[in-house]
């Protein structure tokens, strides 16, 4: 169970989108083995979701995102996750990293405008009783996401016959 | 005027598929599974290494037989990955390609008359570099049911008084054929008692999909009578930085270094300092590769077995080797009219000798998502042409 598992997970990790026949036929496995294996990983939330990697940038969508180190105390009672979770309630947030070195979590916030962002800092995130402060670094652009460089469209460059 | 050209040259006939390649390289819209390189870009530290050694200058020659770092790399390479051991002072030359390595170890072989036993479906250059080394060449047609291995019998009835060389293509281009070891074992038995020497071109080790590639060369008493050829292309996706390497008894490769070292000088330096980087720490790349591959190729075997298309399963390099014989058609036709109407190029097994009749070589270094639109549409066509 495990070996197939991880096999389908490293599978769709890039290749969501496979046709569940197919994905049996490429990893050499039964189909009805596939199938169960895929059912348990998202009742188990180990299969936690499918997204769609875009590059917004390119479909000419304003976005912005910011990367925001925060450095809290913990609090009595108030451990790291129960501040994260006041951090990752808010819809705004895409991602929250605990984090070693200088600073404690890592906040990634997407929105529309920096505006926006900066609204949200300044609004929710600062005013937090645990938090003692922030630094918001924007991202001004984005060459890489999730194995993905997002630069250039990819390209057959071979010579279309050769022996 | 006297006639300019040597004789044996134009003895040898241009490549008949080259006029199909012409065709479809300039149709544009037209979507190959003809290519015999991997879809993969060279691993990024293999590019790096390249562009570091630029930047240091090392622009220079590199000794004959090549970077003595490199050569040391590919023998511990070759003892890790096949349990071969070979000199790098004196037994080993880095190539421009695999193919050099076959035209200078069939020039440094033969004489005049010697004849060379090659296998067909086979990589197209043996029979050429054969006739140019003086050599004749003498085919064995390989067949389906023996899933395109050689076979220890069809050795035996190929051989004459005159046989020196038998050439070993495996894992095979066209056919991804694969020898085991018991397979091997017989050959060697053959080859030993009648005392011919073997040229194994193993280009392709690196991407089996059974057990584990087993050499010839490995074989008790086979490596004083084996010239070992192999290169970067394949397993490391670096074709165009054309280099490869022989491994021959000193004996042997004393004299193919003459030939290299007055026709070549020596490979790439740019591409022999990447490939140091290749052989010490690319084993995790290269696994990922032979993974997707291997998804490709049960993928693409299940496809044109649901078909209805005779398929044996080829266990070896990136191609699968399809029988059309069913359709009434020659490869020449099919691949034409499949072209013609459906926009999808294959390559005849007749391009690989003429036992490659009745097949198509399907390569599958393309993704899947394009593999899949290809397949369709072969798949169409073989509908309308059974009915």
């Amino acid at each position: 169970m495990q070996e197939i598992q991880e096999k389908i997970l490293s599978y769709i990790e890039k290749n969501s989108r496979i046709d569940l026949k197919d994905l049996s036929v490429i990893l050499g496995e039964d189909e009805a083995a596939v199938m169960n294996a895929i059912e348990d990983m998202r009742a188990r939330h180990i299969i936690a979701g499918y997204h769609t990697l875009i590059n917004w940038e390119k479909a000419g969508i304003e976005k912005a995102k910011a990367m925001i180190e925060v450095r809290v105390t913990p609090q009595r009672g108030m451990g790291f996750d129960k501040i994260a979770e006041r951090i990752y309630n808010f819809p705004e947030v895409s991602s929250v990293y605990l984090i070693s070195g200088g600073f404690d979590f890592m906040v990634i916030i997407e929105g529309r405008t920096l505006r926006e962002i900066a609204e949200f800092v300044s609004q929710k995130l600062s005013p937090l009783d645990s938090v003692l402060s922030t630094k918001t670094n924007f991202i001004l652009k984005n060459y890489k996401e999730q194995g993905t460089i997002m630069a250039e469209s990819p390209k057959d460059e071979r010579i279309k016959m050769s022996i | 005027m006297r006639d300019i050209v040597n004789h044996t040259i134009t003895k040898i006939k241009p490549s008949g598929i080259r006029k199909f390649f012409d065709i479809v390289n300039e149709m544009d819209d037209a979507i190959s599974l003809g290519v015999g390189e991997p879809d993969f870009d060279t691993p990024w530290r293999i590019r790096d290494e390249a562009i570091y050694s630029l930047e240091q200058g090392r622009t220079f020659y590199t000794s004959n037989s090549g970077l003595m770092e490199l050569k040391v790399g590919i023998s511990e390479w070759l003892e890790r990955k096949y349990g071969l051991v070979y000199s790098p002072k004196s037994e080993m030359m880095i190539t421009v390609g695999g193919s050099e390595a076959i035209d200078v170890a069939l020039r440094a072989m033969l004489d005049p008359g010697d004849e060379v036993i090659i296998p067909q479906p086979s990589y197209v250059s043996y029979e050429p570099c054969t006739i140019l080394a003086d050599g004749v060449p003498v085919t064995i047609d390989l067949k389906e049911e023996d899933e395109f291995r050689l076979t220890a019998e069809e050795l035996e009835n190929a051989i004459t008084p005159k046989s020196k060389v038998l050439i070993l293509p495996y894992p095979n281009n066209p056919t991804g054929a694969i020898m085991e070891k018991e397979d091997l074992e017989a050959i060697a038995e053959v080859v030993e008692r009648h005392d011919l020497f073997v040229l194994t071109d193993e280009i392709y080790s690196e991407l089996t999909y059974k057990e584990k590639h087993v050499s010839i060369a490995s074989l008790p008493g086979m490596r004083d009578r084996t010239v070992y050829i192999n290169g970067f292309s394949k397993a490391f996706a670096m074709t165009g930085w054309r280099l490869g390497y022989a491994c021959a008894p000193e004996r042997l490769l004393k004299e193919m270094l003459k030939i290299h070292q007055f026709a070549i000088m020596c490979a790439p330096t740019t591409s022999q300092y990447a490939a140091v980087e290749a052989v010490r720490n690319c084993d995790d790349e290269i696994e990922k590769m032979r993974e997707e591959y291997n998804g490709r190729r049960r993928y693409l075997l299940k496809r044109f077995r649901d078909m209805g298309l005779d398929c044996f399963e080829p266990y070896g390099a990136f191609y699968i080797f399809p029988s059309i014989k069913k359709l009434g058609m020659t490869s020449d036709e099919f691949a034409t009219d499949l072209l013609k109407k459906k926009k999808v190029a294959v390559v005849p097994g007749t391009a690989f000798g003429d036992s490659g009749e009745g097949f198509i070589r399907i390569s599958y270094a393309y993704s899947l998502d394009d593999l899949k639109v290809a397949v369709d549409r072969i798949q169409e066509y073989i509908e309308e042409k059974l009915g």
